[in-house]
């Protein structure tokens, strides 16, 4: 795991310009070109603040409906994306690792990344509300701890299902119908303080869950009271990502030829 | 001479021969056992590299010939690092370039710019160097002017120029090539090569390689031919291509036979073709009459030599022996390029000797004053025949030299010749590049 860590960190220059080649690959030949990652949040949030404010009106657990919403759906996107995206990233670039010696490890990191700097430029739109709203608090300082937790936990699974997908190409297919029920499985489309009983016990053991009440209380409801479950999210992410190390490490020989 | 730059010691790689059969049993061994190899039948498995080793000295130009499928681009990938040897050990000393997939990093959608700095890092530049060499890297590439244009809309000469370039100017220490010197016009092919000159001067380690025999001969100081995954044989560039044209010619059995040393049995059936037309194939035939028991060529000293440089003289020299006195006899000389076409060809009949006795042990020698061929391998027929063209031994294709050239004009022979200029033509002398001087150890000095 030291080693991955290390071996990241010697590609860094390496990483970088590969996110930033991705991030203006991705807008090349739009009119709006890099606004697109501040529009995309923006449009999203007017989207739940239509339905929410028009149409479910009574479907509400808080005030405004609509921001609290957003501070889960925010981190679940970077999340998603970076894990759908991993998963076919080895099989796209099978070119670099066939031909040019090339640390594939490299390539799922750089799709968490990218997604994370999206991530990132999403947030001030979400500030920009939370601050019109009343709602930015001291406790968002705290932000960069479950940020912290996520990314780890990102690369750690985006490690595991890029490399699993090589071997098994059917991963791609079923990994939308994961996300998806994961998306459900974790408190963003509702409250995780109102869900009690059996469900209560499965959010328990979505380490995702802890992360994402960990922003919805720091950036909406202001008082972060949910250290022991961002802490078991943390060791959780530490313990995804050695394994994700491992499986890579151990599946990397095989990569270059059954790309 | 320090380390040396490559050095295998009884490699070996094995690839599954069926990629989609057995998924979970071998993804559960490899994560176990972490061979995705070890559970697998023999049938199930291809052997692409089989147990070979091989040394590469820093500053050496090594060639790697062989057919298709004879684990050249195994061996190529093996060493680039991206694939591990399945046994054996293979150390490489100094920072690798491998030119083996150009342009393979290239994004479509961002400016060659953009993908020529991400290039680069891929390869192991940092910024700053990148920076330095951009100018340099573009303008060897030929694509100042669209430079700025995304890399989807170039053309696929364009691409490879540019990847090329990026590749070269990494300034590895170890210069990895995979057949990639056809990617551009004539042009552009030959400033690659000069690029790999400069890089040989600078006493760079390269490994090469090629189909095209000429271009590996002439560039290497030692050559590696691969068969069936095997090493067939290592060495001297002239005789390692020799014997690769000879099997890739002639079948095995006269290899084996050259392998061993002596001359293959007679091929009576065989027919020489006196004009050099036909199939060219070494061989050995004639009633032995008059016997040709050696061949020998020798410099000016008289010194027994197989590389020569223009302006040497090269003298065959032929023993004879006949047991009975013979009055019908010419002594014929035939010169060949490797690839078996006619240089030049002659015999004493020809050039209206008339022949009186030849009887016991007797001498020959055919002399060249000025060998004025190009740079390449050239193989000699040999023979002593009746006048009507009846063989008493004709010994055809078995010796060969190589001549060896400062100058790398083309063609086969280099007909004595001057320049002048006149007018409004104003050109400067060049500065003259003496050729090799053989004398002391009979091989060419490194360049």
């Amino acid at each position: 795991m030291f080693q991955q860590v290390a071996t990241l960190f010697r590609y860094r220059l390496l990483i970088q310009s590969l996110v930033g080649r991705e991030l203006k690959a991705r807008y090349r030949g739009s009119i709006l070109g890099f606004f697109w990652s501040f529009i995309n949040p923006l449009l999203l949030l007017l989207i739940y603040a239509l339905v929410f404010e028009f149409v479910f009106k009574d479907a509400k657990a808080k005030e405004p409906w609509f921001l609290f919403l957003f501070c889960g759906i925010l981190p679940w996107t970077w999340f998603s994306s970076s894990i759908a995206e991993s998963a076919g990233v080895l099989i796209a670039g099978g070119n670099l690792i066939k031909k040019v010696l090339f640390p594939a490890e490299v390539l799922p990191v750089v799709s968490v990344l990218t997604n994370f700097v999206h991530f990132l430029l999403g947030l001030p739109i979400l500030f920009l509300f939370l601050a019109f709203k009343g709602h930015l608090h001291a406790s968002a300082l705290l932000l960069p701890l479950p940020i912290l937790v996520q990314l780890v936990f990102t690369i750690g699974l985006a490690l595991i299902f890029s490399a699993l997908t090589v071997h098994f190409r059917d991963l791609q297919d079923i990994l939308g119908h994961i996300l998806h029920l994961w998306f459900w499985g974790s408190p963003i489309l509702y409250d995780y303080g109102i869900i009690d009983g059996a469900f209560r016990m499965v959010l328990r053991f979505n380490p995702l869950a802890h992360v994402l009440v960990s922003y919805q209380q720091m950036l909406f409801d202001g008082a972060f009271d949910h250290w022991s479950g961002l802490f078991c999210a943390a060791l959780c992410a530490i313990l995804i990502f050695a394994l994700g190390s491992f499986l890579f490490e151990r599946l990397r020989d095989t990569l270059a030829e059954e790309v | 001479m320090t380390a040396p730059a490559i050095l295998a010691v009884d490699i070996a790689k094995v690839y599954r021969r069926f990629l989609h059969k057995n998924q979970f049993k071998t993804l559960k061994s490899a994560l176990l056992t972490g061979s995705l190899l070890s559970d697998l039948s023999p049938d199930q498995t291809f052997t692409a590299l089989d147990g070979v080793s091989f040394e590469v000295p820093t500053g050496c130009t090594f060639g790697v010939i062989g057919e298709n499928g004879s684990g050249k681009s195994t061996l190529l990938k093996l060493l680039a690092g991206i694939t591990k040897p399945t046994r054996g050990s293979l150390t490489v000393n100094g920072r690798i370039s491998a030119l083996i997939e150009l342009g393979a990093g290239f994004h479509p959608e961002i400016s060659g710019r953009e993908n020529v700095a991400i290039n680069g890092i891929m390869l192991g530049l940092t910024r700053k160097q990148v920076d330095d060499r951009f100018d340099e890297i573009v303008d060897f590439a030929e694509l100042r002017p669209f430079i700025d244009a995304p890399v989807k809309t170039y053309s696929s000469g364009m691409y490879m120029r540019l990847g090329f370039a990026v590749a070269i100017h990494v300034d590895p220490e170890v210069l990895l090539i995979d057949e990639v010197l056809a990617v551009g016009d004539e042009a552009f092919t030959r400033k690659c090569l000069d690029k790999i000159g400069e890089f040989r001067r600078r006493g760079k380690t390269i490994l090469l390689v090629s189909h095209s025999l000429g271009l590996v001969e002439k560039m290497c100081d030692e050559i590696l031919w691969m068969r069936r995954g095997k090493k067939a044989d290592q060495g001297d560039p002239k005789r390692v291509v020799d014997a690769y044209l000879t099997y890739v010619a002639g079948g095995e059995e006269a290899l084996l036979a050259r392998e061993h040393g002596h001359a293959p049995a007679e091929q009576p059936e065989a027919a020489p073709s006196p004009d050099g037309h036909g199939p060219y194939r070494e061989g050995r035939w004639g009633s032995r009459e008059i016997e040709i028991a050696s061949v020998q060529l020798l410099d000016d000293r008289g010194q027994e030599r197989h590389v020569f440089v223009p302006g040497e003289s090269l003298t065959v020299r032929l023993r004879t022996r006949a047991e009975k006195p013979i009055a019908d006899f010419v002594f014929g000389i035939g010169l060949f390029t490797a690839d078996g076409v006619s240089v030049y060809g002659t015999n004493t009949h020809l050039e209206d000797f008339v022949p009186r006795r030849l009887e016991g042990d007797g001498d020959v020698a055919f002399v060249i004053d000025d060998i004025q061929l190009v740079e390449g391998t050239y193989l000699l027929d040999v023979a002593a025949h009746r006048r009507d063209g009846t063989p008493y031994d004709y010994h055809r294709g078995l010796y060969s030299f190589r001549v060896k050239s400062r100058l790398k004009d083309v063609g086969v022979h280099r007909p004595a010749h001057r320049w002048t200029f006149g007018g409004g033509v104003d050109v400067e002398a060049p500065v003259p590049r003496p050729e090799l001087d053989l004398h002391d150890d009979g091989t060419p000095d490194a360049q």
